[in-house]
């Protein structure tokens, strides 16, 4: 690659970053602006950084990467994403918690959640939780973006570490969330543009949309050949029902990521920081463009790389995506950009890539930081001072963790790196069952009880934890606590159960577990409900 | 279906597109739908105080 090009491109970039940056600390003064940028941000922004956050380097990266394994099937993630992560989201979801958030002064999504149910226990529970849970998600999203910068600067991974860290702790810590919404527009725009090239090129390249399906349809033996004990069927089919791979990507890709995206409290504040409907019902048709870009394309791309190396690449003739990258998942998406694409792309598609780890580490490092200082040290523990003070040292805080625990778990833990490398699987499965049924109680159920968000918070953790501990095989074996207690990596070992997903057991327990105890229990006072639920409709 | 076999893939794919398609349509006929009414600009004023006095007494 031209390190000329590159280093211009990374500079532009970063002057760009540092400008917004200062726009935004020049714009910060009050608690509302540092939390929830002041409540009048622009419907673009909102929808970009809604997007860009969800979308990180591992999800272009490994999701690529696993449909280069499983295939098209996993455009139903796409779909998933567009229609729940957006529409439902914004129209069913976004409204009413942009209305009470208002109603009720919330700042952060366990405010919203304390402030609702009238619990400072509760806000601090769920700031914990986050707290404690989203760590593992940002160090997998910050060693993902260091190894990729170590690898494209030819340099070592701990240096690329250090200064990716600092660069985002800057504008993070100095901007607010107003700094983080404006760089994730500007990184999101640079997404959406790079991946759209990326699949202008690689359509041209294998002869069209048509001709590039058909050619992976017709490597459906190949496909079998290799994978077909596990269910595959081909990368154009959907793998067979009740097969291992069928419950990897239904359970886990599908509906762990599809469903879990409604509960991202680093996502659902965002409802919280526009001015009106009008920017939330203007953020939809925004919003689901650029998701269908950005989550649509890694998809389409990662399966199709099988064509390429398989009949296009003289280097890697009659090899699939995954033994052209000699079996590393994470390499078939650089592996395929750096054969397939021209010099110049390369470029610019490592700053794709920078900006999809940055803008959700800015945010995940945001929502870690207010949970710890306004959630946590501020109202559940009642201490008063300066809120963006406090919130800075608690963003400060969670940065030292996050980057701590991306440099060292894998140094000195064994599994240290197959731990981190689910983090984004767990903390998803965790949100979804914790946070969902109490959120939907808090928007839809005015009669719902304190007990019922207790019941949901309580039920949805402790289900999740045993089934990632004791049960998925994925997580309980680097884990190692089953090995260590019972002797065997899962109690379910020999069967199909260490394979499902912690979120389609934990989900439906803690539902139910919420409407039983949503019932009993005191009920809040009238004037608080009509108080939160005022204007909504 | 656009060179995809089966069924599962190719409904994947065209849900995909509607969905994109209902946000746009969405999107477009409530785009000037649900603008910030008198009483929730006092609300947020009303915030904006309170934050300020808190403010002030630390």
């Amino acid at each position: 690659m031209s390190m000329p090009l590159l280093t211009s491109v990374v500079l532009v970039y970063l002057f760009i970053i540092g400008f917004l940056t200062l726009k935004a600390y020049r714009n910060t003064s009050s608690a509302a602006d540092y939390m929830v940028a002041g409540r009048k941000i622009h419907p673009f922004v909102m929808a970009m950084s809604y997007g860009a956050t969800f979308i990180s380097t591992s999800a272009i990266i490994g999701f690529g990467g696993a449909a280069a394994v499983f295939g098209m099937s996993l455009l139903w993630l796409t779909f998933l994403t567009i229609f729940i992560g957006i529409f439902i989201a914004f129209v069913f979801f976004g409204r009413r918690t942009r209305i009470m958030g208002l109603n009720i002064n919330a700042h952060t999504f366990p405010e919203f959640l304390g402030l609702r149910f009238n619990s400072r226990g509760l806000q601090g529970l769920i700031g914990g939780l986050i707290f404690l849970a989203m760590p593992l998600y940002a160090s997998v999203v910050l060693m993902g973006g260091a190894k990729f910068v170590a690898q494209i600067l030819s340099t070592d991974y701990n240096a690329a570490l250090f200064f990716l860290t600092i660069i985002i702790a800057i504008y993070v810590i100095m901007g607010g969330l107003k700094g983080v919404m404006y760089t994730d527009a500007f990184q999101g725009s640079i997404m959406f543009c790079g991946m759209v090239v990326l699949l202008v090129i690689t359509y041209q390249k294998l002869g069209g949309v048509i001709p590039a399906h058909e050619q992976l349809s017709a490597m459906k033996e190949i496909a079998i050949q290799i994978f077909g004990a596990k269910g595959h069927t081909g990368w154009t089919t959907f793998p067979a029902f009740g097969s291992p791979y069928w419950l990897v990507v239904v359970t886990t890709i599908i509906l762990g990521v599809g469903i879990g995206v409604l509960a991202q409290p680093q996502l659902i504040v965002r409802f919280m920081t526009v001015k009106s409907n009008r920017e939330l019902n203007r953020a939809v048709l925004i919003g689901s463009i650029f998701v269908l870009v950005a989550v649509g394309v890694a998809f389409i791309i990662g399966a199709l790389s099988n064509v390429f190396f398989y009949s296009y690449d003289p280097e890697t003739s009659g090899k699939i995506a995954l033994v052209a990258a000699q079996k590393n998942v994470a390499q078939i998406i650089p592996l395929y950009i750096s054969h397939a694409m021209p010099q110049w792309f390369t470029a610019i598609f490592m700053v794709t890539l920078l900006s999809a780890a940055m803008s959700t580490l800015s945010s995940q490092f945001h929502a870690m930081g207010t949970s710890l200082g306004r959630d946590i040290y501020e109202k559940a523990l009642g201490r008063q001072g300066n809120s963006v003070l406090i919130t800075k040292i608690g963003i400060l805080f969670a940065i030292l963790v996050s980057y701590f625990l991306a440099w060292g778990l894998p140094a000195f833990f064994e599994g240290g790196t197959a731990i981190i490398a689910r983090g984004t699987a767990i903390f998803f499965g965790i949100c979804a069952a914790a946070f969902l049924p109490m959120y939907f109680g808090a928007i839809y159920l005015p009669r719902m009880s304190k007990a019922g968000a207790y019941a949901s918070f309580i039920t949805g953790t402790s289900v999740s934890m045993f089934w990632i501990f004791f049960i998925h095989e994925k997580e309980s074996k680097p884990l190692l606590l089953c090995k260590s207690l019972f002797g065997v990596d899962s109690l379910a070992a020999g069967t199909l159960w260490t394979l499902v997903d912690p979120l389609v057991i934990a989900l439906p327990i803690s539902i139910a577990a919420t409407l039983w105890f949503g019932r009993r229990g005191s009920q809040l006072p009238r004037e608080h409900i009509e108080r939160c639920f005022h204007n909504i409709r | 279906m656009l060179g995809l076999e089966g069924v599962a893939v190719p409904l994947g794919m065209v849900l995909t597109v509607l969905s994109t398609v209902l946000c746009i349509i969405y999107g477009l006929l409530n785009w000037n739908r649900g603008y910030i009414t008198e009483e929730e600009l006092e609300q947020e004023q009303l915030w904006k105080e309170e934050e300020s006095k808190v403010k002030e007494n630390l």
